[in-house]
């Protein structure tokens, strides 16, 4: 498929020792919900603020609908459409008023933006509500409504910033359906997340980041796949943990490493079965006896842990473990 | 960035993108109630306050010109002053927009980039001058004789609300270059207190030590209260060697110049804005 957008080697510093982008590459397919994960502070956000023209990369070339993000940045602007991390709506206004303020910015006319608004409010199944002032609205209105103005200029790329942060599960869902439907409408939609459940859910393709430089990308089975068909995971008594994960290091491509969640050892299974019988054998010639084994299908978890800390020395592992841990997602059983 | 040219199309394009923010910006004072009130009685009650508090004291020592009266005085400084206190709104109104991401949105959109500023200030303006008719109305009501003619009180209030639209866009490059909130309004404080109060608005200058005077006579406040004051009162009201027209030529000079540096820093600290 031709890629709408084409993002090559950007780099975006902040001050002189924050690389927050560190010659970052990405090419995203039109027609898709695209996903960028990444922890806190793995340069998502920097990126989409680059991509909306809100920023300017120091380095490197980003190219929408085959306009330059930095010199053709009014042709851009007519193309996309941004919702940010906080539901940017004013409460005195209804949500009517909301939208078709914004479909006037875009340019619209006002017939058209009347018409636009109703279309999209129809769409957001707020039509009644939406006569009403915003500081009335429950967050997932908020939110609802900051999409719908989003949408009210008929963008061709939509970027949303963390779309569901602090919304309520229920609400989260209704709007993973609405951003679903966007696609089949033809939006390219880009979105971060930290969410990895939500990756899961909705993106096609994921971009995994850290520390501003891609770590890994594809589809989400193909993601799944480069951890290997299963994860191992070994509840180890803590004295023993150091050493264990010593007498494991040749058992995988990557070091073992400490799940807090889990509060076990985890490490990617290439082999499956034979790889658990191996990593005990490892773990018997050392003298340590794990109190409890397991091995289950990976999760974005997973491979979220595995990509970013086969990208780095072991020394940030367990940071990454701890950051991954947070946007852990209640499917992950082990068998 | 390439500097587009300015063609009718933009130019159209600016004004109507100015028109959907101002209308924007007006309809949050008119739909939060307590801003509304807030924002009209404040006013009339500090004017209420000086009158009464310093009303007394300060009629032995009022030029001929006030005809014995602290309000004759009072009013054309207050007017003065309320339009400087009224382009304070600008800097929070800035600030918090780019706080909630409402800044974010508009720079990510195919609009007039100058549209997002000139809408706050010209909506505060329109604040600014029901607020100063309001407090003219109530001086009015309470005794306030202009001595020259409808004229000279209309240039008058044009000249405060000119000078107070200057102050606007100091307050648009305050409230976008300082980031947090609470820094903003003791900037706000630390520059519009001193200069409101030391100033020809309440009193005379002539009893503060040298100094003080020396700063009090030339800040452009003063320059603003006396031409009002010259352009209500009469010549009379002026200190000696000051002209009615040569104080209302300097102080729209300073409202020129203020505009002529704010408006330009405003528009670089806008697209630098980063949240």
């Amino acid at each position: 498929m031709e890629p709408i957008i084409t993002v090559d080697r950007v780099v975006k510093r902040f001050g002189r020792d924050v690389r927050a982008l560190d010659g970052l590459s990405l090419t995203i397919p039109a027609g898709v919900i695209y996903g960028l994960l990444g922890p806190n502070g793995a340069g998502k956000t920097t990126l989409i603020r680059i991509l909306a023209t809100l920023l300017r990369a120091d380095a490197g070339v980003v190219r929408i609908a085959g306009f330059d993000v930095g010199r053709d940045a009014e042709e851009v602007r007519a193309r996309i459409g941004l919702a940010g991390q906080y539901a940017a709506v004013d409460n005195h206004l209804t949500g009517r008023e909301n939208i078709e303020m914004v479909g006037r910015l875009y340019g619209l006319s006002r017939r058209d933006t009347r018409a636009r608004t109703a279309t999209v409010l129809d769409r957001i199944g707020l039509i009644d509500a939406g006569n009403r002032q915003v500081k009335t609205y429950s967050g997932g209105m908020r939110r609802r409504i900051d999409l719908a103005a989003s949408l009210v200029g008929r963008p061709q790329v939509l970027f949303l910033d963390e779309p569901t942060a602090g919304v309520d599960p229920g609400s989260r869902r209704e709007l993973w359906e609405l951003i679903r439907d966007l696609v089949d409408g033809g939006t390219t939609v880009v979105l971060t997340t930290q969410y990895l459940e939500e990756a899961d859910n909705l993106a096609q393709r994921i971009a995994v980041i850290n520390r501003g430089r891609l770590v890994s990308e594809g589809t989400t089975e193909q993601l799944k796949d480069r951890t290997g068909p299963a994860v191992l995971e070994l509840s180890i008594p803590d004295t023993q943990q150091a050493a264990a994960i010593d007498a494991l290091r040749h058992v995988a491509t990557v070091p073992a490493s400490y799940n807090r969640q889990r509060g076990a050892l985890v490490l990617p299974a290439i082999d499956g079965v034979a790889t658990l019988r191996e990593a005990l054998r490892a773990l018997d010639a050392a003298a340590i006896t794990p109190t409890d084994v397991g091995l289950h299908k990976p999760t974005l978890d997973d491979v979220f842990l595995t990509l970013t800390r086969s990208d780095h020395t072991t020394g940030q592992g367990q940071h990454f473990a701890a950051v991954a841990g947070t946007g852990t997602h209640e499917g992950s059983e082990t068998s | 960035m390439t500097i587009a040219a300015v063609t009718p199309r933009r130019f159209g394009r600016a004004l109507t993108h100015t028109a959907v923010l101002t209308r924007r910006n007006l309809l949050a004072n008119v739909r939060l109630p307590d801003v509304l009130l807030l924002s009209t009685i404040q006013p009339v009650t500090f004017m209420l306050m000086f009158l009464y508090v310093f009303g007394g004291a300060i009629e032995t020592a009022l030029p001929p010109a006030a005809h014995g009266a602290y309000i004759n005085w009072l009013i054309p400084g207050i007017l003065a002053q309320s339009a400087v206190f009224g382009a304070s709104p600008t800097a929070y109104g800035l600030n918090t927009d780019r706080d909630t991401g409402v800044i974010d949105r508009f720079r990510s959109l195919p609009m007039a980039r100058s549209a997002v500023l000139a809408g706050r200030t010209l909506a505060d303006l329109t604040r600014s001058t029901l607020i100063l008719l309001l407090q003219l109305g109530v001086g009015i009501a309470l005794g306030f004789r202009w001595q020259t003619n409808v004229l000279g009180l209309a240039t008058g209030v044009a000249v405060a609300l000119a000078f107070g639209y200057a102050c606007s866009w100091i307050m648009a490059t305050l409230g976008l270059a300082v980031r947090n909130t609470e820094a903003i309004q003791a900037a706000v404080y630390m520059v519009v207190f001193p200069f409101t109060l030391v100033s020809s608005v309440f009193l005379p200058t002539t009893t503060m030590p040298g100094w003080l005077q020396a700063f009090a006579e030339h800040q452009p406040i003063t320059v603003v209260a006396n031409a009002l004051r010259g352009l209500t009162l009469g010549q009379g009201a002026l200190p000696p060697g000051q002209t009615v027209a040569g104080q209302t030529l300097l102080a729209l000079a300073w409202t020129a110049a203020i505009i002529a540096v704010f408006a330009p820093l405003a528009v670089r600290v806008y697209r630098r804005s980063i949240s």
